[in-house]
């Protein structure tokens, strides 16, 4: 029988690869598994984008505590792995007098959550900021930390990490049953396949509460809250220099008005409270409200071309804060309901999961070497491949452009398809590189792309294009060895 | 960085921009240079694999790619420059655009540009049509790409979003690939197809006529979470739903101009074409930067674009000779249910041109009158018996020497 793992970390989502990556810093073996072809696929990839300060968080829970942390942890941690951030900051704007009498104790707030430097403004300083918001602004919090980042390059990038440190990933890996024997865990995935490990994390995102179930622990529920959003066109980031913000209510923080770092605009989102944790549709009610709320806080934004649409469910529970607690006589860490503030806290919640993992007998030493990855760069915010002809001298295929829109070259792709983590489906492809997620929507490129990843991967076109209705995903597993940058089958 | 010199530089290698290449270099000019994105030159008609492509500029009748591969002959017979796989990326200044290739990074000054760009049909997204996000949905152009230029498969039963024109080509491409058509979709009372002459237009009417054509719906949403398993309708007309089994969709038309390089310029667009603001003689809002083809407006035939290229030339060579550049235009505005009209300004020196105003509606209109006011003066009224969507009317007479090139705003509107 194989050896035990130290650990497994159920959920590659941005907390679970976050985590992956801070515990393979320490002489242990570990496995990350994750249900779907990728990381990043869940909650995610499908969220607004924007990389809180956390000075709204309810001021003495974890959720503040870990997301200050995290901010401090990501600001060297972005430059250098190359994420894509912009350090726009926030505006909240108060649209009427009762949200104006709002701001003082959210400034307070923020103060109590240690952002300082947060200060109110006046309506003309709003539109000293903001000059093509609409009227009747009463005034507003300027948060200079809030800022953008990109969520699909953050838990790709974690991953490659871990992978690069030992970490054995495996995908299409859904767990079906967790049971105890000889002082381990031993987890059931698909085909009866097991993975044994003496320590667990659960970062399983939308579904953190079956897997607490499966542990014997009933102690919240996971209600997937949808959000929907509208991306709007690259033209319309002339609109805003700021993440526009409304005044939170109870439920949600509202519907914001932000740019991406791929030079877009978002609207959105929404938030409803469903019961299929699967459900990422998006609704005409839904899109039809963003319409209104986007015209009633920025006129112009809809003269705009819609680029994508797309809806994203945050793991919402009973609880106003993480449920994140250690079960140590179980040797068992969960880490669920972490909402809607994951891609912010991650680097947090990773470093305390690791203390809480010491805390309960896992020796953490070092290892001698811990390696680390640059993201090739897909924000607007520094130079692209086709505008550098430093790496188009080195390689003409970076001068190719293959998705207009985006501007996404040959050598991009071709990257992104051998990289340590490889891009096997569109969707991987996508969140890796842009194509097609350009205002023509694969228009041009599409079939291209896919000639590309099928030619590459030796996949059939009719398996990249779901035209085999049952054909069931194989687990795969991912490993790193450093002579050859290749994928290894377990 | 390099900066090259040429005296015309044409953006897009499509009809619009070879035919104007060709006509300006029969004109005497030395230096035209073509650049386009794409690794072949010749646009939209490439992805055509269907005939019907050359009675007017050929006396022949072609496929689309033999009818690209003519124009790109003709071109490089005639000494044009055509430089493949270069993408404009911006303005150096009013004259100067910057690309990158495979070969580097550079710019291009020329003492004339000619924007022509293209269009592209508005994908699924833009049109806000909700539901999950599974594989099997298309536009014309990607549908034609899929089967055409790398043979891959589409799926089994397709419904068309669209009775148009282009829907008469996504239609043809899916016979190709042997999938069948469930349904055509339009919002309107009628379907607006429109059988070109061809040998087998018989063979074809007669398949459309066995092909479903649901007027006045809508399509609700799409159904399928990794693959499309069908559409859910909405008959505007009872507010009733139905859902029609598909694994693919095609969404066609609802053009919207790839302004990307116009609009990175800066140039005054108009509200209604999305296009760059032009008057009749194809100038945009910066001397000497012109612009022609489709990119001014939702699709006409690759005909219609390469007769504008040629036209749009022997402007631009008399621009090189000294002609001067008009001081002043009045915008051309359309009132709903009146969709673009084109061109969308009018310069004092080209009031007199034969070239009519044209238009396009938004809605089927029955025994419709247009106006065209100016300010408070009804310049002119023309009856229509009925107006339909997707196609191009025109105001043609001498109204036009009344415009004031000074004055208010032109507008069209129904009476």
């Amino acid at each position: 029988m194989r050896t035990p793992y130290d650990i497994a970390i159920i959920g590659a989502g941005v907390v679970g690869t976050a985590i992956a990556r801070e515990v393979s810093r320490y002489q242990l073996n570990v496995v990350l598994l994750e249900a779907k072809p990728d990381v990043g696929m869940g909650t995610s990839k499908a969220n607004t984008a924007i990389w809180h300060t956390g000075f709204d968080a309810k001021p003495g829970t974890l959720e503040a505590r870990l997301l200050r942390r995290s901010y401090a942890l990501l600001e060297d941690y972005v430059d250098q792995a190359g994420i894509p951030t912009e350090r726009l900051g926030g505006l909240l704007v108060a649209w009427n007098e009762e949200q104006y009498h709002t701001l003082p104790s959210l400034l307070e707030r923020a103060h109590t959550n240690g952002v300082t430097d947060v200060r109110i403004i006046s309506a003309e300083e709003v539109y000293r900021l903001e000059p093509r918001l609409n009227s009747g602004a009463w005034g507003g919090l300027f948060v200079p930390g809030e800022s953008l980042i990109c969520p699909f390059t953050l838990p790709i990038a974690y991953a490659t990490e871990a992978l690069l440190n030992g970490v054995t990933l495996k995908l299409n890996f859904p767990v079906q049953h967790i049971h105890q024997e000889n002082g381990l865990h031993v987890i059931t995935g698909p085909e009866g396949e097991t993975v044994r490990a003496r320590y667990l994390v659960n970062a399983a995102g939308l579904y953190s509460d079956e897997i607490d179930h499966m542990l014997g622990h009933h102690d919240f529920t996971v209600t997937p809250r949808r959000g929907e959003l509208i991306v709007y066109d690259k033209f319309a980031r002339r609109l805003i220099n700021h993440v526009i913000l409304p005044v939170p209510t109870a439920i949600t923080k509202g519907v914001l008005i932000s740019p991406t770092v791929y030079g877009n605009v978002l609207l959105g989102p929404t938030a409803e409270d469903l019961d299929d944790k699967t459900n990422t549709a998006t609704s005409e009610q839904g899109l039809q409200g963003l319409l209104e709320k986007g015209r009633a806080i920025l006129p112009e934004l809809l003269d705009e071309e819609v680029t994508a649409t797309y809806a994203g469910l945050r793991a919402a529970t009973e609880h106003k804060d993480y449920q994140l607690r250690l079960h140590a006589e179980q040797r068992y860490v969960c880490v669920g309901g972490i909402r809607s503030t994951g891609v912010s806290a991650s680097l947090g919640i990773a470093e305390y999961v690791a203390e809480l993992l010491a805390e309960a007998g896992l020796p953490l030493r070092p290892k001698a070497e811990f390696k680390t990855f640059k993201m090739p760069n897909i924000g607007e915010a520094r130079p692209r491949p086709y505008q550098r002809d430093d790496m188009i001298a080195q390689n003409p295929d970076y001068g190719r452009i293959v998705c207009h829109c985006e501007k996404v070259t040959l050598g991009e792709i071709l990257d992104a398809i051998h990289s340590p983590l490889p891009a096997r489906t569109l969707d991987a492809l996508r969140r890796r590189t842009r194509v097609t997620q350009g205002r023509c929507q694969g228009f041009n490129c599409q079939a291209h792309v896919v000639d590309i990843l099928a030619r590459e991967t030796g996949q059939d076109p009719r398996f990249l294009l779901s035209l085999e209705r049952d054909a069931t995903p194989q687990p795969r597993t991912v490993t790193y060895t450093a002579d050859a940058d290749k994928e290894g089958r377990a | 960085m390099s900066t090259q010199e040429t005296q015309v530089l044409i953006v897009g290698a499509g009809p619009a921009g070879l035919s104007s290449a060709i006509a300006l270099k029969r004109q005497g000019v030395a230096h035209v240079t073509v650049v386009d994105r794409e690794p072949e030159a010749g646009g939209m008609p490439r992805l055509c694999h269907h005939t019907g492509f050359g009675v007017w500029d050929f006396h022949r009748l072609y496929s689309g790619p033999t009818y690209a591969r003519r124009y790109v002959q003709l071109a490089l017979a005639h000494g044009v420059e055509i430089r493949t796989e270069t993408t404009i990326i911006g303005w150096e200044d009013g004259h100067t655009l910057a690309y990158s290739s495979p070969e580097g990074l550079g710019a291009i000054h020329a003492q004339a540009i000619l924007l022509a760009t293209g269009v592209r049909e508005r994908p699924r997204s833009a049109r806000l049509v909700p539901g999950y996000r599974p594989r099997g949905v298309f536009t014309t152009g990607s549908l034609q790409r899929f089967v055409d230029e790398r043979h891959l498969p589409v799926g089994r039963r397709a419904v068309i979003v669209g009775a148009e024109g282009v829907s008469l080509s996504a239609f043809l491409t899916l016979q190709k690939a042997k999938v069948k058509v469930a349904a055509f979709l339009t919002e309107h009372p009628q379907h607006q197809m429109v059988w070109p002459y061809t040998p087998a237009k018989w063979w074809y009417v007669d398949l459309l006529h066995r092909t479903p054509i649901h007027t006045q719906t809508r399509i609700y949403r799409i159904l399928g979470r990794k693959r499309v398993e069908g559409v859910e309708i909405t008959h505007l007309d009872s507010g009733q739903r139905e859902v029609i089994a598909c694994d693919t969709v095609v969404f066609t038309g609802d053009w919207i101009p790839e302004h990307e390089v116009a609009r990175k310029g800066d140039l005054v667009m108009d509200a209604g074409t999305r296009g760059p603001q032009v008057d009749a003689a194809f100038r945009t809002s910066r001397p000497g930067v012109f612009a022609a083809g489709n990119v001014l407006r939702g699709a006409e035939t690759a005909a219609t674009s390469a007769q504008e290229g040629r036209e749009a030339a022997a402007v631009m060579a008399a621009f090189l000779q000294g002609q001067p550049w008009p001081e002043q235009r009045v915008p051309v505005h359309v009132e709903a249910p009146l969709l673009w009209a084109y061109p969308n300004s009018l310069a004092a020196d080209n009031l007199t041109a034969a070239k009519p105003l044209t238009f396009r509606t938004a809605q089927f209109v029955e025994h419709a009158t247009v106006e065209v006011r100016q300010g408070q003066r009804l310049l002119h009224t023309q009856a229509f018996a009925h107006l339909v969507p997707n196609e191009t009317y025109r105001l043609p007479g001498a109204w036009l020497r009344s415009v004031k090139p000074a004055g208010e705003p032109i507008v069209l509107r129904l009476a």
